[in-house]
């Protein structure tokens, strides 16, 4: 499968299944577009009639990019067949490990964020906070079924885990002193909304948390819309100079200022633009999950204006690049030379499988946006999995198992999607979530883009 | 190849024989929590091909 597109001035052709990325010229690109239905003869008649008038297109340049389109066909680079399917069940009906627990230790939050998909740190429950015992029968939980794999990721999530930050403390302690005995090796992820964060917890953070996402929304104006204590107050002035201390203190050590956009700003480039000047370097930026009734979801309106500021903020990227002044955005991260390999790439985010979520009070769901669903409940971290009905519903996902998905060319970059999204959207995790998918692929054609940009430079 | 440039990239039929030893990181617990993109996630496998 092959995809084609123009942007930012690049011509560039991805072929799936092998994952390599040609940036060519409009002959070439014309050329390869035509390959596959096309005899030589035509594609040279086509090519001459549409480019005859140029001095580099004549009948022999033209049979050369034939052949060099053909070598790439034979060397595995271009109209690579799709042969993934089979592994993509079997890989996935034999993976049985959990290797990666997101731990509500806080359902309670102080903010009080009207378009929180956790309904204000609750998950439409009650409130509630774990208990030390329950964090560390988690952790127990986790080595025992995660076999071989030596990595294992805990990420301390609410609501606002720092409303129970020494349990998060004790909770580490506890498993850093199993990491030896049982040859693993935790990597935390703290994600907080900044307003308990002090010098201790910057400390603590930086020692142990692998990882720690910050949630700023950019602009004082588009944060403290929605980001508002209970007093009705916006929580920007508070927060943003102590992600400055934290984000500063965490050095080379990996940190996000993640925000949300919502249909209030489709202009979210600014924001993202905002949390650089604000001099933060690692930032993420993500749709808002809502309802599609709610007055935040995103309209197919605004769907062209969204479109447009992915490829401006790509463009704007590269520019501050060459200035010295680059930044990074978590959905144009790509790696092409050391990114994940097939069984990653068709297997998807593991949800229910190898990725669950525990409550505050130990039951376990196949990821935090399922948290409090009871048709998705799984079980709890004394007992396992004993809804085997719905792991099984999970194991099924990946790249292949939905129609939608079979001749869409970006199936190998995002797997298939994500099952809460697909759920909420369609009512079924092996659905898709139709908007999200477009989104998706502008920003894989923006990420690629970026990446042709950058190997011209050199 | 005049017309045609290839960026390197990490050959996904190859990886069919050496990939799937599972330690990269899970997608959502670095950033999103709100979508699925498996593509940004690094390779943990140091002998990849």
């Amino acid at each position: 499968m092959v995809h084609q597109y123009e942007l930012n001035g690049y011509h560039i052709v991805l072929d799936t299944c092998s994952g390599a990325v040609h940036s060519v010229d409009e002959v070439a690109y014309d050329i390869i577009a035509l390959f596959p239905d096309h005899s030589r003869e035509e594609i040279v008649a086509a090519m001459l009639e549409k480019y005859g008038g140029r001095p580099d297109v004549d009948r022999g340049e033209l049979e050369q990019c034939l052949d060099d389109v053909q070598a790439l066909k034979d060397a595995g680079k271009l109209f690579t067949p799709d042969t993934f399917e089979p592994l993509a069940f079997d890989f996935k009906a034999r993976n049985t490990v959990v290797k990666a627990l997101c731990l509500h230790v806080a359902h309670t939050c102080n903010l009080n964020c009207s378009y929180c998909f956790a309904s204000q740190g609750k998950f439409h429950g009650e409130r509630a906070l774990m208990s030390f015992e329950v964090g560390r029968q988690a952790i127990d939980f986790l080595v025992a079924h995660s076999g071989g794999r030596t990595n294992l990721e805990v990420d301390f999530f609410g609501g606002e885990p720092l409303m129970n930050w020494q349990v998060v403390k004790d909770i580490v302690a506890y498993a850093r002193s199993l990491e030896a005995e049982h040859h693993k090796r935790f990597r935390f992820t703290l994600t907080t909304n900044g307003v308990l964060v002090d010098d201790e917890v910057i400390d603590f953070a930086n020692r142990e948390m692998h990882n720690v996402v910050m949630s700023l929304d950019g602009r004082k104006e588009v944060h403290d819309r929605f980001r508002k204590d209970y007093a009705g107050r916006g929580s920007y002035d508070v927060i943003v100079p102590k992600f400055q201390k934290f984000a500063k203190a965490r050095g080379e050590r990996d940190y996000y200022i993640r925000g949300t956009y919502t249909h209030h700003n489709t202009d979210f480039t600014r924001d993202i633009f905002h949390m650089a000047d604000l001099g933060f370097t690692q930032l993420s930026m993500e749709p808002v999950v809502c309802p599609p009734d709610d007055p935040c979801a995103l309209t197919e309106e605004d769907m062209p204006v969204l479109f447009e500021q992915y490829e401006l903020l790509a463009r704007e990227m590269l520019r501050r690049e060459k200035e010295g002044r680059g930044f990074t955005f978590y959905h144009y991260m790509l790696d092409l030379t050391h990114g994940p390999c097939i069984y990653k790439r068709i297997s998807g985010c593991g949800s229910g499988t190898e990725y669950m979520a525990v409550t505050p009070w130990g039951d376990l769901y196949p990821c935090h946006q399922f948290v409090n669903d009871p048709a998705y409940l799984l079980g709890n971290i004394w007992d396992g999995v004993t809804n085997e009905k719905v792991r099984d519903e999970f194991k099924l996902c990946n790249a292949y198992a939905r129609p939608e998905c079979q001749d869409c060319w970006a199936k190998l970059y995002c797997s298939g999607g994500c099952p809460a999204n697909a759920y909420h959207a369609s009512g079924s995790i092996r659905g898709i979530h139709e908007q999200g998918c477009r989104l998706f692929r502008k920003r894989i054609e923006c990420a690629v883009m970026m990446q042709v940009a950058r190997s011209e430079e050199t | 190849m005049t017309r045609i440039k290839t960026i390197e990239t990490r050959d996904l039929n190859q990886s069919v024989a050496n990939g799937g030893c599972g330690e990269c990181q899970t997608s959502c617990q670095s950033a999103c929590k709100t979508s699925c993109g498996v593509v940004n996630q690094q390779c943990e496998n140091r002998d990849q091909k």
